[in-house]
């Protein structure tokens, strides 16, 4: 039924991006399938483990003016830190480790499908857990840095801290984060691995040589937009919560005012 | 009875689909208008073209995501079938 929907009719199934049982098992009476995505997630995990190791032994070894390999680790750490501080200003310097490692993690999941993987984060199963990762880390920090009156407050934030009747709306509004976060990640992958199993499966004889094109499209580009996304967006959401840095209050208002003021004489220019 | 009714499901299921992704024109205006936008403000300042750009494609793929939920819609009508007999 698949093929006639997609194919007219062939009958070999040519067209294949879907997720495979590789072995099975059972586990307290449940049967455990072990699928492509955990091959793949454990492929990708193990050159990560790989990579770190051999950086770590590397910058066991540093030297004062780095050649080689050790060029290329100080421009990733220096991009990562260089991201994170630029976004979430002064209380964000703890987020380094975290947002580096989903970061490579993620970018490395999604080019895997140059290398012939199906890529792991095609799999919602794995994008849903980082974007309850990111939810976690959003409320937990938000109640280390608010009081609960304050957070009271801001999801009743329309109406009065009385009258809660906006706050389900709110309650919604937080609960959407980590399904949109992750269904963005998993559809924007998910699509790039069905254009490239289309193109591959119904192009058989055709397809030499030029899809390289797509793949540097399809998985080069947007995976790592969707990282840098990804990424973006947890930390965008962390320091919200988080609240601003410790600064005067009436600062940021007047800086605001200024330049809503001169925004129009540029548009005017 | 049951072949047709069947088939007239999966069929709709395709009609659907195509429906579905319709709601891909949405996202291709709208990151084009920021595209439009990015390249104005380029244009306009081109000292602050890493920031620009990357608040556009940030943004673009913000609102990318209206039109990866109708993607969704299409591939699990066509391939997941919630509508079996």
């Amino acid at each position: 039924m698949l093929q006639a929907v997609l194919l007219a009719g062939d009958p070999a199934e040519k067209v294949d991006f879907m997720i495979h049982e590789v072995f099975s098992y059972q586990l307290f009476g449940q049967t455990v399938r072990i699928t492509t995505s955990h091959v793949c997630l454990l492929i990708v995990v193990l050159t990560l483990i790989a990579f770190f190791i051999i950086g770590g032994q590397i910058f066991r070894h540093a030297s004062e003016i780095p050649s080689g390999f050790q060029n290329i680790l100080e421009i990733i750490v220096e991009f990562l830190d260089g991201m994170v501080d630029k976004t979430m200003g002064k209380k964000g310097k703890g987020f380094r480790n975290y947002i580096g490692t989903i970061f490579i993690f993620i970018l490395f999941s999604n080019i895997s499908g140059l290398f012939g993987l199906r890529p792991p984060t095609a799999d919602y199963g794995v994008t849903l857990p980082l974007g309850i990762v990111t939810f976690l880390l959003i409320h937990i920090n938000e109640f280390r840095y608010n009081s609960v009156k304050d957070i009271w407050k801001d999801k009743c934030s329309p109406l009065p801290a009385w009258f809660p009747l906006w706050m389900p709306i709110n309650l919604i509004g937080d609960f959407a984060v980590p399904v949109s976060l992750s269904l963005r990640l998993f559809a924007n992958v998910l699509s790039g691995t069905v254009m490239m199993a289309l193109v591959y499966g119904l192009l058989s004889k055709v397809a030499y040589a030029w899809p390289a094109v797509l793949h540097v499209y399809f998985d080069l580009f947007s995976g790592a937009i969707q990282t840098y996304v990804f990424c973006m967006l947890t930390m965008t959401y962390i320091k919200n919560a988080m609240g601003p840095d410790e600064v005067p209050s009436a600062k940021p208002k007047t800086e605001k005012a200024e330049d809503e003021a001169s925004e129009p004489e540029k548009a005017a220019a | 009875m049951g072949e047709f009714n069947q088939a007239f499901i999966y069929g709709c299921s395709a009609i659907g689909a195509g429906l579905a992704v319709i709601a891909g024109i949405g996202p291709g205006v709208g990151q084009g208008i920021a595209a439009g936008y990015g390249a104005n403000a380029v244009g306009r300042n081109p000292g602050a073209k890493g920031d620009i750009t990357s608040t556009m494609l940030l943004g673009q793929a913000v609102a990318e995501t209206t039109g990866l939920y109708g993607l969704l819609i299409a591939m699990l009508l066509l391939f997941v079938k919630p509508f079996k007999i």
